[in-house]
């Protein structure tokens, strides 16, 4: 299951800075494309939805497909024009959330 | 160019084969099927090449974890911003990859992330924009360990 959000968001930025965020989630991404030692279809478990939002509107998300690799890693970028809080938001195909908050201060 | 060919290809041949090529009934995906799915995301649009840049490595070390990342040169403001941005791959038992959804807050349309790749083929990035206008770049990578745990 997924577990264990790390996500790297300066502390601080100027007015319309455009900021790098990393995210990584720890999920094996089972792909459904593997088989068990009796041969039988592992079926696929995996993230299928990222959000990013800042001080509550989505500013990126991804429709996320069984060939992104393992622990998923996703790096963007955003504009930040006020200070305000990042909040990260990864679904499961079993309907399973993650979310993690992160904070920026623009001067 | 080869793009090219392939649309006019999946043109011809796609629609009759369209029901064939569902997602999950057949063994890996085509350069065909991913055509469509190019076709799909332009819905109607005609796909040029240009402002859309795609990075991936020549040779893949591993097909488990890929290194790829998109770059659209665009203003992203509320009149003119990318949207979305499409990833295929030929060559997997399922072209899809990931779709990344912009907006303008997004201040750049780039993205990274990693993949996997069960074989040599081609990647395929497809990028809409808000006028409607689509664009699309293709890296070839050599794979020689794939990467679908088969």
């Amino acid at each position: 299951m997924a577990s264990k959000p790390r996500v790297k968001v300066p502390k601080s930025a100027s007015a319309g800075d455009i900021i790098s965020i990393k995210s990584l989630v720890t999920h094996t991404m089972e792909s459904g494309q593997r088989k068990d030692k009796e041969g039988n279809v592992i079926p696929r478990m995996i993230i299928n939805k990222f959000e990013c939002q800042f001080n509550g509107a989505t500013v990126f998300s991804c429709d996320i497909d069984a060939a992104v690799a393992a622990n998923p890693y996703l790096e963007f970028k955003a504009r930040v024009d006020e200070s305000g809080t990042f909040k990260f938001i990864w679904t499961d195909d079993d309907g399973t959330v993650i979310e993690t908050e992160k904070q920026i201060e623009v001067l | 160019m080869n793009l090219n060919r392939r649309q006019l290809l999946a043109q011809t041949v796609g629609l009759s084969l369209a029901g064939l090529f569902g997602a999950s009934t057949k063994a890996f995906a085509t350069p065909e099927a991913v055509a469509e799915s190019v076709a799909a995301f332009a819905d109607g649009s005609e796909v040029g090449s240009g402002s859309l840049k795609l990075t991936a490595p020549e040779i893949a070390e591993n097909g488990n974890s890929v290194p790829i990342a998109i770059s659209v040169d665009s203003p992203m403001t509320e009149d003119n911003y990318v949207k979305s941005v499409a990833l295929y791959a030929d060559g997997n038992p399922n072209p899809d990859v990931i779709t990344f959804h912009f907006t303008p807050a997004s201040g750049a349309a780039s993205a990274s992330t990693r993949m996997r790749l069960a074989k040599t083929q081609n990647v395929v990035a497809v990028a809409k924009m808000s006028d409607g206008s689509v664009v699309s770049d293709t890296r070839n990578v050599k794979v020689t360990i794939g990467g679908c745990g088969g």
